[in-house]
């Protein structure tokens, strides 16, 4: 008895209790992330100075890494909810993950693009299959491909299942973008920052390119948090608290 | 600051496409992103209206 009571609160307590924290949440992760944009914006276009070899193209760095930061951060995390959720089967889980891979895609695509518009100039060229550019257009096909998937299915524990597998298989992409500027005698340049040196760059430059990470951050948290509220009722549409969040019965 | 003039900035030392061809890609595609998932979440509030109306017929 005493079990069954706790798969109650897993499979249907939680996402009525996240839709409500997280309509709270939202604004707060907007105001967060838009305050520090201009912070960081201000930073690097105001104070930090012009590179001495690139000159101005290097401050497309501000949005490129962290971009290429959170493509790779919201990729691991969705593997873990998806996986997660496919071996506890906690719904809520694997909401998430659906959550997650548009936004994850979406800093894959701007990495992407913005490796681009810095490559030319500094390069001379948009685009070569060096091994840094391939494993991060790999991941981009990773989370549409998840997407897809989870989309094709109309079932929803067999598309969250069918997901977890491709997150899972797909997460062995991670370490090999992260490490192929060392294995591979890649165009791209080495890591940015690493924890056994010191930065090769200007501390208003780092500063900057740190507070738009926390700023990606903030907006991930946000439209995320959006995205899930969206998948909540999708998914969540029969049950008794989402038809009295319809009727305007409980304010969320 | 480093900028004479405004010219000065969107010049960015020649370098005006390809940065602001970055960022103007940036702010476009984080615009769009959150208006679709607030007009998801609005599309599945408006089934459920949908759905509470059929109940009541």
């Amino acid at each position: 008895m005493n079990t069954k009571t706790g798969l109650n609160w897993f499979t249907y307590a939680a996402p009525s209790r996240f839709y409500a924290m997280a309509g709270k949440a939202v604004p707060w992760f907007w105001a967060v992330a838009i305050a520090l944009s201009l912070v960081g914006l201000y930073i690097g276009f105001g104070i930090a100075p012009t590179d001495f070899q690139q000159g101005d193209a290097y401050r497309i760095i501000f949005i490129h890494v962290p971009a290429a930061w959170m493509s790779m951060v919201i990729y691991a995390v969705m593997a873990f909810f998806a996986v997660w959720g496919w071996a506890f089967k906690t719904r809520m889980s694997s909401m998430y993950a659906r959550a997650l891979a548009p936004t994850g895609a979406m800093f894959t695509f701007l990495a992407l693009w913005t490796g681009a518009f810095w490559g030319k100039p500094t390069w001379g060229t948009w685009w070569v299959w060096d091994a840094r550019i391939t494993t991060e257009f790999i991941l981009l096909l990773l989370y549409l491909g998840y997407i897809a998937l989870t989309e094709a299915i109309d079932d929803e524990r067999r598309a969250a299942n069918a997901g977890a597998l491709l997150a899972l298989v797909g997460a062995v992409n991670l370490p090999v973008i992260r490490f192929s500027v060392v294995w591979w005698n890649t165009l791209h340049q080495g890591a940015t920052i690493s924890m056994d040196a010191a930065p090769k760059m200007a501390a208003t430059m780092l500063l900057s390119m740190l507070i738009m990470t926390f700023a990606f951050w903030a907006y991930s948290f946000a439209v995320v948090f959006t995205r899930a509220r969206a998948i909540v009722l999708e998914n969540e549409r029969d049950t008794d608290w989402v038809r009295a969040v319809s009727r305007g019965l409980v304010r969320a | 600051m480093h900028w004479n003039s405004l010219n000065d900035f969107l010049h960015m030392g020649g370098y005006g496409l390809y940065v602001w061809g970055s960022y103007g890609v940036a702010l476009a595609v984080m615009l769009a992103e959150p208006l679709l998932a607030v007009r998801r979440r609005r599309r599945a509030m408006a089934d459920l209206s949908d759905l509470a109306d059929g109940d009541l017929q």
